[in-house]
């Protein structure tokens, strides 16, 4: 326990960064390079970076199994739910241009939404991923 | 709303798969998988009758005008195999409840109809995108959740299966982009519309042509077209038996149908038939299948391997009917999409039946079973009788404008090679109708006896359905027909 003090504290004062960093990644993906795929493996990465250094347990209690598979249908469900919101405003699917009074305000809002949806969806698939290979074998 | 159905068409599996992901229930997600099946149906029909009386249907996704956006496309062919797959969706699920109970363990259940109906929405998207990489998207959906269905099968066997089809179905869909990429390079247009206007002034360029091999090298090895079949005999035989009859229903006709489209469509007669040697490729491979699959098919002790091999063979008919080239040859092609859609679904279901009484389908413990499960052996003599081709069944006329179409070219061997290719069909139906009805039952079926009705009415009415388009051909001949011409005529 007490060799990888290091370890601990310094992945500790990473972990808070890591996520800021994969929301910058996230919300700045509409002028700079990045996105929502990127951005949910940056925060992925945080959830495996914790449960690396302090045990698939502890990993497990601080995020649940049952929310990230719940996060890969819940991700896809915000971009299909954002197509069908179109449709019902009067669009074609994901027609984002009638999301708001204005076309241009519309497209912004509708890949904003859309690039959450990604988020999450490749978030929950990358650390289910994580606790599948990680579990086996227990 | 009206306007709306062709983007409905996908996007209802695909929300109705998420739902039955989110459910996390076996029982809840049959029920939502079930409502969203049925619905299927009823959109593509009002498709497919809108695009007979009022033409093709285009619709823009996302607001943006072909071909700069992805276009959803739907014709007499693809309202045709709209209608087919949705159909075939629907019928299996009432079905699915017990047998996906029976086969699969509670935690994976809810698991398993998300991958249902993503693989209901791949397939419907790769028929209804007018679009060259969409309908890559789309196939990658279908294939991954294919997989993971594969791999739910009770026997060890199905992960290996399942890892088999994704080696192939992988190079199958990488060899297929890479065709699309080369055209694009060439073209600068991903539509498929498009793509067929602007192909003819680069006809014969290297990238083309390439992209064509490509293409249908891609295509054939998701369709099973033999040699490139390997993957399929495992995969059917050792997936859970809702999704082998699912399958063998309809992916490999949606990648036929996928074929068709780059054949005729986009590429051209003129490129595809006149100038290369298409016609004797796909002729020698069909023969190949006809012949090569069912002999194996004869000599498989496990029937879901032998109703397998089969399915390769009798989609060596359907290639047949695409390397006549002519209007009766494609009829006779795309009429044996949907009959062996049917005969081939019922098998599987009415075998599923017989997993699910006695737990397995050697052929040896099958003995005497016939007079245990009396109208689950009899359908399936039924539905055996119509993939041999015998007139009054569906498979008759099928072979019959086969026969005809062969006959237009003057290629009469082709005829008696086919019916002797059909006396093989014989063989392997009959050797299990000997073993079922001729033998004394053994102790392992002596508490076998007729499924519950629920799992017994969807394969009686597929059965039926291959019966009745032997009679009755109004609905498939006639639409076949006016696919065919739409397809040799071109969009050019």
């Amino acid at each position: 326990m007490k060799f990888d003090l290091i370890l601990r504290i310094a992945s500790k004062l990473l972990l808070p960064f890591i996520l800021l960093f994969a929301l910058y990644v996230q919300f700045h993906g509409d002028y700079g390079p990045g996105g929502g795929f990127q951005a949910g493996v940056i925060g992925a990465a945080m959830v495996i970076l914790y449960a690396i250094i302090f045990g698939l347990e502890a990993a497990k209690r601080a995020v649940p199994p049952i929310v990230v598979e719940t996060m890969i249908a819940l991700g896809a469900l915000l971009f299909a739910g954002v197509g069908v919101t179109s449709m019902l405003l009067g669009g074609e699917f994901l027609n984002y241009s009638v999301l708001a009074h204005e076309p241009a305000h519309g497209q912004h809002l509708g890949i904003l939404l859309v690039e959450l949806g990604v988020l999450i969806t490749v978030a929950g698939t990358m650390v289910t991923f994580f606790y599948t290979f990680a579990g086996r074998g227990r | 709303m009206m306007d709306q159905l062709p983007a409905l068409q996908v996007v209802i599996p695909l929300l109705g798969a998420l739902a039955c992901a989110l459910a996390r229930h076996g029982g809840v997600a049959w029920f939502i998988a079930t409502v969203v099946s049925w619905a299927m149906p009823v959109v593509a029909w009002l498709l497919l009758s809108q695009a007979l009386s009022g033409g093709t249907i285009s619709y823009s996704m996302g607001g943006w005008a072909p071909p700069w956006g992805i276009e959803y496309r739907v014709d007499a062919l693809s309202g045709f195999v709209l209608l087919l797959v949705s159909i075939v969706g629907a019928v299996i699920m009432p079905y699915a409840r017990r047998s996906v109970a029976s086969e699969i363990e509670e935690k994976n259940r809810a698991w398993f109809y998300t991958m249902y109906l993503l693989c209901l929405c791949g397939l419907l998207g790769i028929t209804i995108t007018g679009d060259a990489f969409n309908a890559f998207v789309f196939l990658e959906v279908s294939s991954l959740s294919t997989y993971a269905m594969i791999a739910m099968g009770k026997d060890r066997r199905a992960l290996l299966a399942a890892y088999q089809y994704l080696i192939m179905g992988t190079i199958g869909a990488t060899f297929y982009v890479i065709g699309v990429g080369l055209l694009y390079s060439v073209t600068g247009t991903l539509n498929m519309v498009d793509l067929a206007q602007r192909i003819p002034e680069v006809e014969s360029t290297r990238p083309v042509l390439a992209a064509l091999a490509f293409i249908i090298v891609g295509v054939s090895l998701k369709l099973a077209l033999f040699p490139l079949h390997v993957w399929l005999p495992n995969a059917y035989a050792y997936a859970p038996s809702t999704a082998s009859a699912f399958l063998a229903a309809t992916a490999t006709k949606v990648a036929i149908y996928l074929m068709l489209r780059f054949l005729f469509t986009v590429f051209g007669v003129g490129i595809t038939f006149d100038s290369l040697p298409i016609t004797n490729i796909f002729l020698v491979l069909s023969l190949a299948a006809m012949f090569g699959a069912s002999i194996v098919a004869i000599f498989q002790d496990n029937l879901k391997r032998m109703l397998a091999y089969s399915s390769v063979a009798q989609i060596g008919y359907i290639t047949l009917g695409i390397a006549l080239a002519n209007h009766t040859g494609m009829t006779g092609g795309i009429v044996h999409l949907i009959n062996h859609a049917m005969i081939k679904g019922g098998l599987f279901l009415l075998l599923g039946a017989v997993v699910f009484r006695i737990g397995s389908v050697k052929i040896d413990d099958l003995a005497g079973l016939g007079r245990k499960m009396p109208i689950t052996m009899g359908a399936f003599v039924i539905a055996g009788l119509s993939m041999i081709g015998v007139p009054g069944t569906a498979g008759f006329i099928s072979k019959w404008f086969l026969a005809v179409g062969a006959m237009e070219h003057g290629w009469w061997w082709i005829v008696f090679l086919l019916v002797a290719s059909s006396i093989l069909s014989v063989v392997y139906i009959g050797r299990v109708v000997e073993v079922v009805w001729f033998r004394e039952p053994s102790e392992k079926v002596a508490e076998a006896k007729d499924v519950p009705l629920d799992m017994m009415v969807p394969a009686l009415l597929l059965v039926a359905a291959s019966v009745y388009f032997g009679v009755d051909t109004r609905l498939t001949a006639d639409i076949a027909a006016l696919a065919a011409e739409a397809l040799l005529g071109g969009v050019r």
